[in-house]
């Protein structure tokens, strides 16, 4: 595999040029910096092993693409492997290209664990994207920990956690949360919350965050409900809204579930295009529209931090090159942008470094900034979450959001929120 | 040593077994396995304690379990209690707001140990409870049902209704069991760093010594007038009745006996991967278990060794070659077996491997004085 000294550079500085002018024209967004792999030698950018030669560098890809998670899980290997294949066209990282290492975690969480530890151990990859629901991200955390691994996890998620080990591209529970709520009391005028969920720790920690928050702001919680995962009648539940006629209907259902809830919501007659109630779900992207139907939720608002139809030109570049590599068919949640982000963030911080190691990539992290993303401007902060914009979008009957409102500024991530716990 | 007279423990033959398999677990795969490698075979061979007990009541005593994971989960939570206990002292959880409890909890708003997590504060009393509470389960089951004389597939798919409860209790109780995440970043025993690659090396070593404590009770049961018994149960139950035995006894022994096995395979599953999920309880797994014995050759107790072996390992290698197609090998796999070999991995040795060796024994193979219909030697 390694190539003598004598002849390579010649060969590889022309294929580079070559690459370099192609990147420079079909993505002509990024700035590509023609870092060349000569000017970093493998010895000194790589000190702890990891799989790097002289032209590659491995990583790894962790998610479920078997099983109940799939669904979920596929969108985020899809933006995962785009993200690579467009720094590979633009000359790599450090001048090396990406290769990819794929391991299922066959939405089981010991499996998860096993294959982590197999990419880490084994094939000593420089980094993995990977991950989708907490148990597995809690599964693999204790792995990344002991060997020295990093882990961009998508997600958004419940936050109470700060790993050295992991970046988290997803937004914790307060990002998701708390413009959605002020947002809905300014704009809507809710004075009553009904709280729902499926029942595991994403939705009840988001919910003890929403109802904290709503407290504060002096209004009311006037129910709170939960259902086990795959659960699918909600009758009852529904029957509690009409009588107790909350203002919002916090719902923070899950998976397959939604598909029932929606439906019965609609059939109950709960009319979410009407002024009240204002359906707000922080779990249902367009991934999970495709499967309840969007005249089923239509009119129903979601806060999220990207939405495909979101107009900005990193955006229309990013849904352009997706549809292009995996068919015009395919709609893109709010998880399948941050896990495109993955990539790019490990790339930023290594050519900050300078070098692959995981201890250094974990110091020059912090402060990362990403221009290009398509949801728009992010950073890392030092507590390894990204600071994003909060949205809200309206959810229209052909299965995107309209973006209605969106954060000034960024915001700011607050794993650990003082008085929200 | 002798269960009944002029019986033998072991036969020639079974020595043979016996030995290979030791050599196979003690010495050939440490020297030919890397420590992550060795690590993944020993998880699997605690499945193949589950996989033994199930020899014992379904290849012996014709009780298929389609719930085997609730005993394999309640083994391995009552380890994962102790060491989530262990690992979650006031230092480590300092950031909680309420410190000392595991994290969970906290996330849960649980703000005191619950009284019944506190005798997992104790190996002695852990220990214990990895056997009891399994057991005692088991005999509340087996008691219920057998006395009524509930068998067949009316048990398999009350069991399986078991595992189903058990799983939804667990992930609904997340204040008191880690709901759907488990129970995670176990630590230290006693102080020992189970996530060492040493530590993991001399699991592995350990969990090899209990599977063959476990093969060699199992063995003893199949030796004995009870293993007799339970075959003639599984033949003819009526007959064994009206000779007067007291045919739900023996089926509440071998059941609770199996579901200590897998107590014991799911105690050192947990100490082996570092965490304990409801995952390992529900219905999937359970089943899964029955495909190893099944693999195996559901009659014989090394025969459910190998087949545990070759079907998580077949697992392994087929889902990290082909990430996205992997399943419907594993499938293949298990048509081609059932299709082809309907005794499993034991019926190809007895049909090709053993003829060959007897021969070598041709002169006296022990005295196969045994009554019961010739099964496939291990």
């Amino acid at each position: 595999m390694t190539k003598s000294n004598g002849n390579s550079p010649k060969s590889t500085v022309s294929r580079r040029a070559v690459l370099a002018g192609g990147a420079a024209l079909s993505a002509s967004l990024f700035l590509p910096k023609n870092l060349r792999a000569q000017d970093y030698p493998t010895a000194a950018v790589n000190t702890t092993g990891l799989a790097v030669t002289d032209d590659t560098v491995t990583v790894g890809i962790l998610h479920s693409v078997t099983g109940t998670m799939a669904i979920s899980e596929t969108g985020s290997v899809q933006a995962e492997k785009l993200a690579i294949e467009q720094i590979n066209a633009q000359g790599g990282v450090l001048g090396r290209k990406i290769e990819f290492i794929q391991e299922d975690g066959a939405s089981d969480w010991p499996t998860f664990a096993e294959k982590a530890k197999k990419l880490l151990v084994n094939d000593k990859v420089a980094s993995v994207m990977g991950c989708w629901t907490s148990a597995s991200r809690k599964a693999v955390l204790p792995v990344f920990e002991q060997y020295n691994g990093m882990l961009y996890y998508p997600t958004f998620y419940e936050g109470l956690e700060q790993s050295p080990n992991v970046i988290y591209t997803g937004q914790e529970a307060t990002q998701q949360i708390i413009a959605g709520i002020d947002w809905v009391t300014k704009e809507k005028g809710a004075k009553s919350f009904y709280l729902l969920g499926s029942d595991y720790i994403w939705p009840r920690t988001s919910n003890k965050i929403a109802r904290k928050h709503i407290e504060k702001l002096g209004l009311k919680v006037v129910g709170e409900e939960y259902y086990p995962l795959g659960h699918t009648q909600f009758n009852s539940v529904i029957n509690k809204i009409k009588l107790k006629k909350p203002d919002v209907i916090y719902a923070i259902v899950v998976g397959g579930s939604n598909v029932a809830f929606y439906k019965q919501l609609k059939a109950a007659g709960i009319d979410m295009t009407k002024e009240k109630p204002v359906l707000l779900t922080i779990s249902v992207t367009e991934d999970e529209i495709r499967g309840i139907g969007g005249e089923n939720i239509e009119g129903a608002y979601a806060c999220m931090k990207y939405f495909q139809s979101l107009e900005n030109p990193n955006n229309a570049d990013f849904v352009a090159a997706f549809k292009e590599m995996w068919g015009d068919d395919m709609v893109i949640g709010d998880v399948t942008q941050a896990a495109y982000l993955g990539p790019w963030l490990w790339k930023a911080a290594v050519e900050k470094a300078g070098s692959f190691d995981v201890d250094k990539v974990r110091e020059a992290s912090p402060d990362i900034e990403l221009p290009t993303a398509p949801e728009g401007y992010v950073k890392v902060h030092p507590n390894h979450h990204l600071w994003s914009k909060t949205r809200v979008g309206k959810a229209m009957a052909d299965g995107q959001y309209e973006v209605v409102f969106e954060t000034a500024d960024l915001v700011e991530p607050d794993p650990f929120p003082e008085g929200y716990q | 040593m002798t269960p009944t007279k002029k019986t033998a423990f072991l036969t020639p033959k079974e020595m043979i077994g016996f030995a290979i398999l030791a050599a196979l677990i003690f010495v050939v795969l440490p020297l030919a396995l890397d420590t992550f490698r060795l690590n993944l075979f020993g998880k699997y061979l605690t499945y193949a304690f589950v996989a033994v007990g199930l020899v014992l009541c379904w290849g012996a005593g014709g009780i298929l379990s389609l719930g085997q994971g609730v005993f394999f989960g309640l083994g391995g939570y009552c380890m994962a209690m102790f060491l989530k206990l262990e690992a979650s002292t006031p230092e480590n959880t300092a950031i909680q707001s309420t410190p000392g409890i595991p994290d969970f909890m906290d996330w849960n708003q649980i703000t005191a140990l619950p009284w019944w997590w506190e005798p997992f504060h104790s190996f002695g009393l852990t220990l214990i409870a990895i056997i009891a509470v399994p057991v005692v389960f088991a005999f509340i089951i087996a008691f219920a049902m057998f006395r009524r004389r509930v068998g067949g597939v009316y048990f398999a798919i009350i069991t399986q209704a078991i595992a189903a409860i058990l799983t939804i209790l667990i992930i609904g109780q997340q204040g008191f069991t880690g709901g759907v995440n488990g129970i995670t970043d176990l630590r230290t025993l006693h102080g020992w760093d189970i996530r060492t690659d040493e530590a993991k090396n001399i699991l592995y070593f350990v969990n090899g010594i209990l599977l063959f404590a476990v093969l060699f009770a199992a063995h003893y049961v199949r030796k004995s007038k009870l293993g007799r018994l339970l075959i003639a149960m599984r033949d003819q139950e009526d007959r064994v009745r009206f000779s007067g035995y007291d045919v739900a006894s023996f089926k509440i022994f071998v059941f609770c006996l199996g579901a200590a096995f897998s107590a014991i395979g799911g105690a050192m599953f947990t100490l082996q991967v570092g965490f304990m999920s409801p995952t390992l309880v529900g219905i999937v797994p359970s089943i899964e278990m029955v495909i190893f014995c099944a693999v195996g050759g559901r009659l014989s107790i090394i025969g459910a060794v190998y087949g545990t072996l070759l079907v998580n390992f077949a697992k392994t290698t087929f889902s990290e070659s082909f990430p996205e197609v992997w399943l419907l090998g594993l499938g293949a796999l298990f048509i081609a077996v059932v299709m082809a070999f309907p005794r499993g991995l034991a019926g190809i040795w007895a049909d090709w491997v053993e003829p060959r060796l007897s021969s070598l024994f041709s002169r006296k193979t022990g005295d196969d004085s045994t009554a019961a219909p010739k099964t496939p030697a291990e």
